[in-house]
């Protein structure tokens, strides 16, 4: 008897170990404000924005950053538990939908209120749920060292001096294919940087590139009213642009650097390295991507020479078409928590966003562009993709593209655009069936 | 008192609350979920068989990643289980070095999936480049891609279990054999088999499940590239569950007929099996 008793004993003691032991952490841990990050890249810079926070206000401010591509994942597992995030990420209206139930209605928030536009916000019934943090762009960044070697050289074909007299498609074929004529006398080994088509490593062009045939598509059918809302509520697509999506697609094909048969063993990385040493002139890619150009080793780009030019894909009148300039990190609070924590959640980020030591995080150290008049005309980034990007949004004569995959009908419908593209490079699809299957693809996921 | 029953609380109950924890309760929840509409386990709606018909009708990725799956297990199980069996019987010779030939074949079982696949897409991508393909270009080389790495990463494992089970072959039938002058094959196939087959019993449940349940290689080493033509079972069920906006209860009701499909043919495997194997 004796000894089943310890025994008992000692099973209870073991059990009983390990729940004190969580339930020790779990206390320790439990900060009011609970924020699920998710750009790993600005991981640390967060950790050292909730020290300060914490130094300042005595809050405690708990960051986790989910790893690249899982945020999805994390959030599910996490905002099931017992201390849930507070603040958390949607990637718009999409992921809007995904999460509405957590969602706490933020329409007379003071953060509601910095927004310089207050459409940019996810609306729905009358109510604010999620407000966009951070402006970001892309188009086809250029290597204006290479371009002024092009333009300098005594046999090119075409007659152009500057990049500022590239103001469409036909232009810039014209100067792409002269250069890959010339890639010795210029000392590349392509014009465009590979076409990244590995698994993961496709939404520049099943996301970024798709982007400006559908916008066209969208904004001729409904000429009133915001394109990402109309477009969350088509149930299906026509892709009445196919062709110039096809020739924007093969015009980077055809002078890439890699040849079409090894492109679906590419990554982004692989393509910014390319670019980030010289080999390529040209690279379609966002500012957020200047951190990956100035990080690679022994590169040759000088900052000054980074300029970024807008998509062009031979569409009438897009001699006045801007890069595309969209958000698709929108902050909500969550729903469910404590009103003691989502008080405190908004006052983290209301302090975030316009505090003098929140507002020079944002721009020095996390160097994003945000959509709040809390940030005054100098308080911008100064690297030079976002330059570019602010340069093109003060630009009244051009016309911004927005982001309207925000409204996309999600991964499945991209893997399958991506998918067929890499089919397309390959030689296995003609581009006919590569239309058809996004336009079912599209019908598919929105059933 | 018996000692089974006294001393359960300190050796079986810490196991079974851990399993209860990390396996049966997340079973049971998991079936009860592949009947709802859920975004967390929290907001579950009840739909009934509503995600085992989308399962099947939706789109044909789910039978396509079936039969691929089927296909691979078949060309694995058999090339697996043959080399082991055959660098078993190999090493288990008196030759110089079997023991650090059994420690290099071992070796590979000890790396990551994501890494191996990694690893393996480097050199696949590597020996076709010079001829202008890429391991995407056709899902043959996916499919091929697959038993190799697979292949390189169990046979070690496999190989050990048919040692262990070559060694306690009882020296005396085989001297028997010999003086009744049996040949190398006769012997093979009348006494090592035979008396092998409770490790052949063991390697194939091993393989099967393996092969069925590959997640890690098949994300890393293809990803489904190209168009989700080398997509396994597991992987369709992870890009259902994560990929699509409200499609996570069949994601669920996939995994649970995948657990099915799994179970049956490894009960089937086993029952099989251990009909076949003798008494010493």
């Amino acid at each position: 008897m004796k000894t089943k008793f310890t025994a008992f004993l000692l099973a209870a003691a073991l059990i009983f170990s390990c729940f004190s032991l969580a339930g020790c952490t779990s206390k320790k841990n439990a900060a009011l404000v609970y924020f699920l990050n998710f750009k790993p890249e600005s991981a640390a810079v967060y950790e050292e924005l909730a020290d300060k926070y914490e130094a300042e206000t005595g809050v405690k401010v708990k960051v986790v950053t989910a790893a690249a591509n899982t945020y999805e994942q994390t959030l599910k597992s996490e905002i099931a538990k017992s201390n849930p995030p507070t603040i958390f990420q949607v990637n718009g209206p999409i992921g809007y939908d995904n999460w509405d139930d957590y969602c706490l209605n933020i329409k007379d928030s003071k953060l509601y209120s910095y927004l310089t536009d207050k459409s940019l916000a996810i609306h729905d019934d009358g109510g604010v749920y999620a407000i966009p943090y951070v402006v970001e762009g892309y188009g086809i960044i250029y290597n204006n060292a290479i371009m002024k070697r092009y333009f300098a050289l005594p046999d090119k074909k075409t007659s152009f001096t500057d990049m500022s007299e590239i103001k469409n498609f036909r232009d810039l074929k014209a100067v792409v294919e002269d250069m890959t004529a010339h890639k010795k006398a210029l000392a590349i080994e392509g014009v465009f940087a590979s076409t990244s088509l590995s698994a993961g490593e496709d939404w520049r062009w099943q996301t970024h590139l798709l982007n400006v045939p559908i916008y066209y598509e969208i904004s001729q059918k409904h000429k009133e009213g915001d394109p990402t809302l109309a477009l969350l509520d088509a149930d299906e697509i026509t892709l009445k642009y196919s062709e110039n999506y096809r020739k924007i697609f093969d015009l980077y094909l055809n002078n890439s650097i890699t040849p079409k048969n090894l492109l679906g063993s590419k990554s982004v990385a692989d393509s910014m390295a390319e670019f980030a040493l010289g080999k390529v002139a040209m690279v379609q890619n966002g500012n957020w991507s200047w951190s990956q150009i100035s990080g690679v080793k022994g590169n040759t780009v000088t900052a000054e020479d980074i300029k970024m030019l807008p998509i062009y894909t031979d569409i009438d009148g897009e001699e006045s078409q801007g890069v595309c300039v969209g958000t698709e990190n929108y902050l909500a609070i969550n729903k469910n928590a404590t009103a003691e924590q989502q008080k405190a959640s908004l006052a983290f980020l209301e302090w975030l966003f316009s505090s003098d030591i929140g507002k020079k995080y944002v721009t020095e150290k996390l160097g994003f562009i945000t959509p709040f008049n809390t940030f005054s005309e100098n308080e911008t980034p100064s690297d030079p993709l976002a330059r570019e990007i602010t340069r093109y949004m003060k630009d009244e004569n051009l016309k911004i593209i927005p982001w309207v995959f925000n409204a996309f009908p999600g991964e499945a419908f991209k893997k399958a655009t991506g998918d067929a593209l890499l089919d397309y490079a390959q030689g296995k699809k003609e581009w006919d069936k590569v239309k058809d299957d996004i336009v079912k693809a599209w019908k598919s996921e929105r059933d | 008192m018996k000692p089974l029953k006294r001393y359960f609380p300190i050796f079986v109950l810490p196991t079974l609350i851990a399993f209860s924890i990390a396996f049966v309760i997340p079973f049971i929840m998991g079936l009860y979920l592949s009947f709802t509409e859920f975004t967390t386990v929290e907001n579950a709606t009840f739909v009934g068989i509503k995600n085992y018909i989308s399962a099947f009708t939706d789109n044909s990725d789910f039978l396509n990643a079936l039969w691929f799956t089927i296909g691979f297990a078949l060309v694995s199980i058999i090339t697996i289980n043959v080399f082991a069996f055959i660098l078993a019987l190999l090493l288990t010779r008196k030759i110089i070095g079997t023991n650090l030939f059994r420690t290099v074949f071992f070796m590979p079982n000890l790396i990551g999936g994501i890494v191996l696949g990694y690893i393996w897409q480097l050199i696949i991508n590597g020996v076709l480049q010079p001829f202008g393909y890429a391991i995407t270009s056709d899902e043959r080389f996916g499919f091929w891609g697959l038993i190799v790495l697979m292949n390189w990463q169990m046979i070690g494992y496999i190989m050990i279990i048919y040692i262990a089970g070559l060694t306690s072959v009882p020296t005396d039938i085989l001297e028997a054999a010999k003086v009744d002058g049996a040949g190398v094959f006769t012997t093979l196939f009348r006494i090592t088999i035979p008396s092998v087959m409770p490790s052949i019993t063991i390697c194939l449940f091993l393989t099967i499940t393996n092969s069925f349940k590959m997640f890690d290689q098949n994300l890393a080493l293809t990803a489904g590239a190209p168009s989700g033509r080398t997509k396994m079972l597991a992987l369709d069920i992870y890009e259902t569950f994560y990929g699509r906006v409200g499609y996570e209860g069949v994601g669920q009701a996939k995994a649970v007929i995948f657990f099915l499909i799994v179970a049956a043919i490894a009960l089937t495997q086993l029952i099989l099996t251990r009909r076949k194997e003798v008494e010493q």
